[in-house]
Parts: C-alpha cells; structure tokens; sequence
C-alpha cells in the first residue's frame, strides 16, 4: 500500500518533467500533384504547449499544418506519405485508413481570415457539437458558454447570442472562429496566421488568448512574426523549401540557432 | 524679388488649368455621347414592350372582367373565358416544380460539390449548358415519343408537365451551380474543419446560402415554361376544354386525388393562340385579355425573383 502512495507522485512528477509528445511526424512528404511541398518531416509535438511554425513565404508551414486536419483531401490530386503518429492512441492520422472526419473531431482549426459562418453567434460556436449530433439544449447553452468564455468573447456577445456573427468586429470574428474551435474539445487546434488580418490591440488579445490556451491544450501556430512566435511560443520549428531545418525551444532557436539559414531568416537577411 | 516669383507661377498655374479644363471637355464629348447613345438603346428595348403591352390593353382590357377567369372557352366569343387555361397552366406548373426543381437542384448541387473534377464531368457540364439552348420544340418531339406514347401517359397534364420539367432543367441546374460556385470556400473549409461531413457541409451551408440564386433560376424558369406553347402542342394539347380536371383536394376521403394527372389540359398561351388563329375581333380581344394575364403573371414572377434574391442576399454577408 504504502509503496504505491509514494511511487504514483514520483510518476506525475517526472511526467512532468520531461515534456510528453502529443505527436510525432515520421517522414512525411506531401505532394500537391507532381510538386512536393513537404520533404522527409520529422518532428515530435508537445502536449499542453504552443509550437510555432516560422519561415519565408511558401515554404510549406501552411502545407504542413492542414495534414493535422487532413485539408488537404479537399482539394484533388494530393498524397500524403509517411506518417503523423497521434497519441495517446497511437493511430496514424494521415493514413488513407484513417478517416478524415474522425480526425477533425480530434482536431480543430482557426484559419487566417476570420470566417464565421453567416449564422447566429450561437450557432457558430454550436455547430462543431450539432454536426456530432448533440441536441440537447442544456448541454448546447453549457458548452457554447464555456467556449465563448474560453475565447474571451462571452462578456461582449452574452445579450446578443442571436446576432449574426458575421456583424461581429474582426478581432470578434477571431475570437468567435476560436471559441469555434474550441468548443467540441479538441486535443489539438491548429492556427494559420490568425492574426494576420488584425490590428494591433486585436491582434494582442488573440496572443494573450493562445498563451492561456497551453496548458489545456495543444497548439501548432503558423506565423509569419518571428515576435509572435517569441512571445506565445515554447517550441519553434523553422521550416525552408519545404523542409524543417532546425526545431527546438523557442528561446534557444531564438537566441542560439545552430543553422546558418535560421540565423540569417531570424536576422532579416531573407524571407 | 518676392513680388516676382508670385506672379510667375499664378501665370502658369492658370494657362494650366485652363488647358486642362480643355484636355477634359475634349474628353468628356464621348462620354456624353455614349450616355445618349445608350439611354436611346435602353429607350428601344423598354419602348417597344411598353408599346406592345398598351397594345394589348387597349385591345382586350375590356374584356378582363371576372366572368373571363370563371367561363369556360365558348363559341360566342363574349362568352368565352380562360377558366381551363388557366387551371391546367396551374396544374402542369405544379408538376413541372414538383419534378424539375428537386431533379435540378439536386443534378447542380452534385456537379459542383461531390463529383470529381475530370472529363466526365466536364462533357455532362458542357452538354447540360448545351440542352438550356435547345429550341423547346424539339423537347416536345422527345416528350411526344417518351412520356405520350413509351411511357403511356397520353396527352395529359402529367406528360405536360414533365415536358416542361425538362425543358427548364438546364436553366436551373445552371442557376444552381452559379450558386453554389458563389459560396466563398472559406465557409466550407470552416465548415469542414469542425468535423461536418459532406452532406453536413451541403445541408447547412451551401444549399442554405445559395437559395437566393437558386430561387431566381427557379422562378425564371418557371416564367419561361409558363409561356410556353410549341412543345405542348406537339404532344397534343387541347384546345377546347369545357371540364375541369378532377380537383386535387376533396373534403371527402381519402381527400387527395391523383385524377388530374391524367387528365386532358390546355393552357394559357393554347387558349390565347387559339383565339388569334380565329376570323373576327371579338375573338382577337379575346386573346388579347389572355395575352395581358400572361404577361402579368411573368412580369410578377419577375419581380418576385428580384424581390427574393434582394431580401435573401441582404441576410447573407460574408
Ligand atoms: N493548392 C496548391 N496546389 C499546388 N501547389 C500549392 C498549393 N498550395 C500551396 N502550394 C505550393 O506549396 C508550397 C508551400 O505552400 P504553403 O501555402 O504551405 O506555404 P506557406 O509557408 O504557408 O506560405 P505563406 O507564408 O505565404 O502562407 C508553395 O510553393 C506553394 O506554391
Ligand atoms: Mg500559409
């Protein structure tokens, strides 16, 4: 009796000392029909931690982000090869077996526009849990709150749930697509340049806002500012021409980079 | 020294302006001249509908009283009213909705949200937008051999009906996909990315945004079939109906009735080239009255598609 009481504290303890892995990319090439915009990624994601994605324009941290969603099986002629292992399950999520609704139930996504659905406020946020069939009114009123007030929206939009949200500020429609995101419990949410139509004060509240989200769950952000990153970020991964060149804590990329390229990207010298 | 430099540059200001306010007159006489050239070109097209529809009023507005809707044709033409006509138009529009919106609705939703992308498609596309252009005659030749005599349904409402359903698919499987097209990806990718699957995504956002353009290909389809009369004579309309088809609802059981499918029929723009094709102008005032309610009811038509994708679109901005 006496052993275990001691040894479980001693577990969470060193759980928590060694960050554990949400994901790992396992050589992952993608290819938009005969051009391969991915090349032999490989990257372990930290749970309960924010992870930026930095690099020059077009060089696949947008391409890299929507196979956690499996976008890409939108649009024809793609292939994905390799693998992004999730965990705890340990399933393969760009394999052709897997499902691509089944994985965008796990994860979720807040994309560069803002892009509410031209419906009330209520059902934007809603509407991840209506297409999983709750229709319960109780638990709906319950998680749409929770949502709201996770995205720092809920003490401007509680009086006008039945507003469309496309009346909303830009800054609101973030937050609304995050609350979106957020409100069928993701174990990931993706974001891809969600500031990058936003003034300043907008675009430092959805900061603040992505800060607190780590710690409950696990984010993956593209971003074209190298401060962004600095400020929200734990891990950084510097992607060029569709490879990852160097990963690693932010501070250390930021302030020791051991590639010549990532110093001279974070320098200014090109991108 | 200060007073010179002043007056220099007013000088040359003003020889400037001046010959920029010529450079713009000069240019302007076009743009006055298309104005008038186009207002005259407008001027023609509404002139020439106004004229023919004052035409029609002076010639049949007397006889638009209600006995003309309630009467039956007759061989005194002061008798005569479209009371069939307009009742089988009626009828054979019910079907021609009920059949070819669902049917068209369904056709463009499905080119442009599930099928895939190859020369498959692209040649039903090119033969959909190909069959809008069709002349209508050679749909009631089609109709005549398939629905008249293949499928023996005979000459009535109901071949008249899927005739016209045919003929308005393409109009409206077109419309539909102009629509669907217009509904920005970003709102599917939203939609996707919350985990909807592909019939979730059509349910709840495309087909929902796109009912204003869809509506309007609905109903200018619809105001094109109702004037229609050369494929409905070739399958063998009517042209003197003294009977009503069986009503469609009864107040006795079991309350509705299919009969009227079967039935005889002959319709607005039947009735009125009838009574152009007869000697004497009682008979002419006749079609003329006929004339105006075809008019009216497409021009309404008309105004309701532009209302609807009005009040629609207002409610949707992206
Ligand atoms: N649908 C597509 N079809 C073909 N090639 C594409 C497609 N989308 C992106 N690409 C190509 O893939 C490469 C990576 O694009 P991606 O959008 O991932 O870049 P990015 O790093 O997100 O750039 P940005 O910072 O400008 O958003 C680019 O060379 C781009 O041209
Ligand atoms: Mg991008």
């Amino acid at each position: 009796m006496a052993a275990i009481s001691t040894a479980v504290p001693t577990a969470v303890h060193a759980a928590h000392a060694a960050p554990k892995v949400k994901s790992s990319i396992r050589k992952l090439n993608f290819f938009y029909g005969h051009t391969q915009a991915l090349k032999n990624i490989e990257m372990d994601i930290y749970e309960h931690a924010v992870t930026a994605l930095i690099g020059p324009s077009g060089c696949g941290k947008s391409t890299l982000l929507r196979c956690f969603n499996r976008m890409h099986d939108l649009t024809p002629h793609t292939r994905y090869e390799g693998e992004i292992r999730l965990y705890p399950d340990d399933v393969n999520i760009v394999s052709p077996d897997v499902d691509p609704i089944e994985v965008r139930m796990r994860i979720s996504m807040v994309f560069q526009k803002p892009n509410p659905f031209p419906k009330s406020i209520y059902e934007n946020v809603a509407y991840g849990l209506r297409v999983r069939g709750v229709k319960a009114r109780s638990e709906l009123d319950g998680r749409v709150e929770a949502a709201l007030r996770g995205a720092a929206l809920w003490d401007e939009v509680k009086d006008r749930l039945q507003e469309p949200g496309t009346a909303l500020s830009g800054g609101q429609q973030q937050r609304l697509c995050i609350a979106r995101a957020l409100a069928t419990d993701p174990e990931i949410v993706l974001f891809d340049e969600p500031t990058s139509a936003l003034d300043p004060i907008a675009t430092a509240s959805i900061e603040d806002l992505i800060i607190s989200m780590a710690g409950s769950v696990t984010v993956l952000i593209v971003t074209h500012n190298m401060q962004q990153a600095a400020r929200v970020s734990s891990y950084t991964a510097f992607m060029y021409l569709g490879e990852l060149v160097e990963y690693g804590p932010t501070n250390e990329l930021f302030t020791r980079p051991r590639e010549q390229k990532t110093s001279d990207y974070l320098t200014g010298r090109f991108g | 020294m200060a007073s010179l430099s002043p007056s220099i540059s007013i000088e040359a200001t003003g020889s400037g302006v001046a010959d920029i306010r010529a450079n713009v007159a000069r240019r302007r006489r076009w743009d006055v001249l298309f104005a008038a050239f186009g207002l005259l070109a407008t001027s023609v097209g509404v002139i020439t509908l106004l004229a023919l529809f004052i035409d029609l009023l002076i010639d049949g507005y007397h006889r638009l009283t209600p006995d003309f809707f309630l009467s039956f044709p007759s061989r005194r033409a002061s008798e005569a009213g479209i009371l069939s006509a307009w009742v089988g138009t009626c009828l054979v529009m019910l079907v021609t909705a009920v059949v070819g919106v669902p049917i068209a609705v369904s056709a463009g939703i499905y080119l442009e949200e599930y099928a895939p992308k190859n020369w498959v498609t692209t040649l039903i596309e090119i033969n959909v937008s190909n069959l809008a252009a069709v002349p209508s005659i050679v749909y009631g030749l089609l109709a005549l051999g398939l629905f008249v005599y293949a499928l023996g349904f005979g000459q009535s409402v109901l071949s008249a009906g899927l005739t016209l359903a045919l003929m308005i698919m393409p109009v409206i499987v077109v419309a539909t996909r102009e629509a669907v097209r217009a509904v920005p990806h970003a709102i599917r990718e939203a939609a996707y990315a919350a985990g909807a699957t592909r019939w979730q995504v059509t349910r709840d956002h495309v087909l929902p945004y796109s009912v204003p353009g869809i509506a309007t290909g609905v109903i200018i389809g619809l105001a094109r079939a109702i004037g229609e009369t050369a494929p409905l004579i070739t399958i063998g309309a009517l042209t003197f109906i003294a009977y009503l088809p069986d009503p469609p609802l009864s107040t006795t059981p079991p309350y509705v009735s299919f009969d009227w499918l079967w039935s005889g029929f002959t319709v607005l723009p039947i009735q009125m080239f009838n009574w152009v094709s007869r000697p004497g102008t009682a008979f002419h005032a006749n079609a003329a009255a006929a004339g105006i309610v075809i008019v009216v009811l497409t021009l309404l038509m008309n105004a309701f598609a532009i209302y609807l994708r009005y009040r629609l679109r207002k409610k949707i901005n992206w």
